[in-house]
């Protein structure tokens, strides 16, 4: 098998970078995953999709994403529902730390265009009705903040990818990648060897092991975030509400059931996705404090899934250049699902060594040696 | 009867005829049809539709009804409220 392009991971930033290449008149692509569709981290998260962020690097990357999401389905003909929704995201500060750094967020925000505003107690209390006043000082809410389908729209990216030409392999493992000194030559995998002479590695929480086989060591490491859903009920909430100092994100999706998450401080790096005993007692604790109605309803399934933290909590969207033919969309830091139809064109645009819709260095691999006091994304869950 | 009348996963109303026309768009495996039509994803948890939908994925694909991989088993077993699970503790310390 040849291929112009192989693709590692079939999560949604492997499925939207083939589908941006082959759109640009580069089919001959072969994305393999060692699982099937959104086997990994796209079909555990909880496919919120939000602008609030502190660094101008991901307010961006969120911004330009959010648009396509809104027009998703008639540019990629999906004859399915991506169920987005657009009813914002109430995320609420709990400190006096918060509220300033909020502040700022929201100032940062508005500069590049995102409608986020700062709401008291009781314009907070007006969205979400059934939040406990008690449980924080002030708000901020993007309207335009929302939700969609984590599996809708990595299959209508999959669909129009194979529809432009792109061969998927699933349930196939790469096992090395071969070099004639430092040209790539090809991919070998559990099943066969691919000649090609680029390599993307959109391998989720296993980035790192895949640059470790082109001896590329790539600063990123996976850990085990936790999340549940209940049973569906009627609407009753129509933002996501997050606090990053209680350490919670809950949303009602448009089917009905409610997704939330939190983070464990203490999770060792790796590779385990275990659900724990822990994660649902404090979740549940967290919950109820915040909201004590939604402690009426019943939990029926909890997962985990794997964060790809970078350094800065910024993702990397980057060439590498002391491999050449090695491409890397990796260390998302939780957030991969909803900046990825930028991370499929701005890759597309590296690839192709066209000009940049966004200045790239911000995403790049060389960012951790040369830039000094960078931006750190404290905005994350 | 008709296909579109046989349920099959009762929680999200997937009928026989929606599980076979999925079956026919390549997605052959449990995990394939539960994330675009959320059988097994619903308050039974796949204890309705598990066994149905293996025996329909087999026959499609002319296997063994034994070799069918059903969807990963997750906590909880049956529904629990998240204020119980709360105050569980309560009592405890």
């Amino acid at each position: 098998m040849n291929a112009e392009i192989v693709i590692i991971g079939s999560g949604i930033s492997g499925a939207s970078i083939a589908y941006n290449l082959a759109k640009a008149g580069h089919p001959d692509i072969v994305v393999i995953d060692k699982g099937y569709l959104t086997a990994g981290a796209t079909g555990r998260c909880g496919a919120g999709v939000r602008q609030q962020w502190g660094t101008k690097g991901n307010c961006v990357l969120a911004k330009l994403s959010i648009e396509f999401f809104g027009k998703a389905k008639a540019i990629l003909e999906y004859d399915g529902d991506i169920e987005f929704k657009q009813e914002g995201y109430l995320i609420l500060a709990t400190t006096q730390e918060e509220v300033a750094l909020f502040a700022k967020n929201v100032k940062l925000q508005n500069s590049l265009g995102i409608p986020s505003r700062i709401c008291d107690r009781q314009a907070a209390l007006q969205i979400v009705p059934h939040l406990n006043p008690d449980s924080f000082l002030s708000a901020t809410y993007c309207p335009t903040d929302g939700h969609l389908n984590p599996f809708k729209m990595t299959d209508a990216y999959f669909q129009a990818a194979k529809r432009l030409g792109v061969r998927f392999l699933f349930q196939e493992q790469v096992t090395e990648i071969l070099r004639e000194g430092k040209t790539i030559t090809g991919v070998r995998t559990d099943k066969r060897l691919i000649a090609t002479g680029k390599v993307v590695d959109a391998a989720g929480g296993y980035a790192r092991e895949i640059g470790l086989m082109l001896d590329v060591d790539i600063p990123v490491f996976s850990e085990n975030h936790e999340i549940l859903v209940t049973e569906p009920v009627d609407k009753m909430q129509g933002p996501m509400v997050m606090s990053f100092s209680k350490n919670i994100y809950c949303q009602q999706v448009p089917h009905g059931s409610f997704l939330m998450g939190r983070s464990d401080p203490t999770v060792k790096p790796g590779h385990d996705i275990s659900s724990t005993w822990k994660f649902l007692d404090e979740m549940a604790k967290t919950v109820t404090e915040i909201m004590p109605k939604i402690g009426e309803l019943r939990v029926i399934r909890q997962w985990g899934g794997s964060y790809n933290l970078s350094p800065d909590r910024q993702p990397i969207i980057s060439a590498v250049p002391e491999q050449p033919g090695f491409y890397v969309a990796c260390g998302f830091s939780g957030h991969g699902f909803m900046f990825a139809p930028m991370t499929g064109l701005l890759m597309k645009e590296i690839i192709l060594d066209e000009p940049k819709t966004l200045d790239v260095d911000d995403f790049s691999l060389r960012r951790f040696h040369t830039i000094q006091n960078k931006d750190y994304e404290k905005s994350v869950v | 009867m008709s296909e579109k009348d046989i349920i099959i996963c009762r929680c999200e109303d997937i009928s026989r005829q929606e599980i076979r026309q999925w079956l026919e768009k390549g997605y052959t495996s449990f995990e394939d049809l539960k994330r675009q039509l959320r059988v097994g994803m619903g308050p039974c948890q796949g204890q309705t539709c598990a066994e149905l939908i293996k025996r329909e994925i087999a026959s499609f694909l002319h296997t063994d009804h034994e070799s069918v991989p059903i969807h990963k088993q997750r906590p909880l077993v049956v529904g629990v409220k998240l204020k119980a699970i709360a105050e569980a503790g309560k009592d405890e310390r």
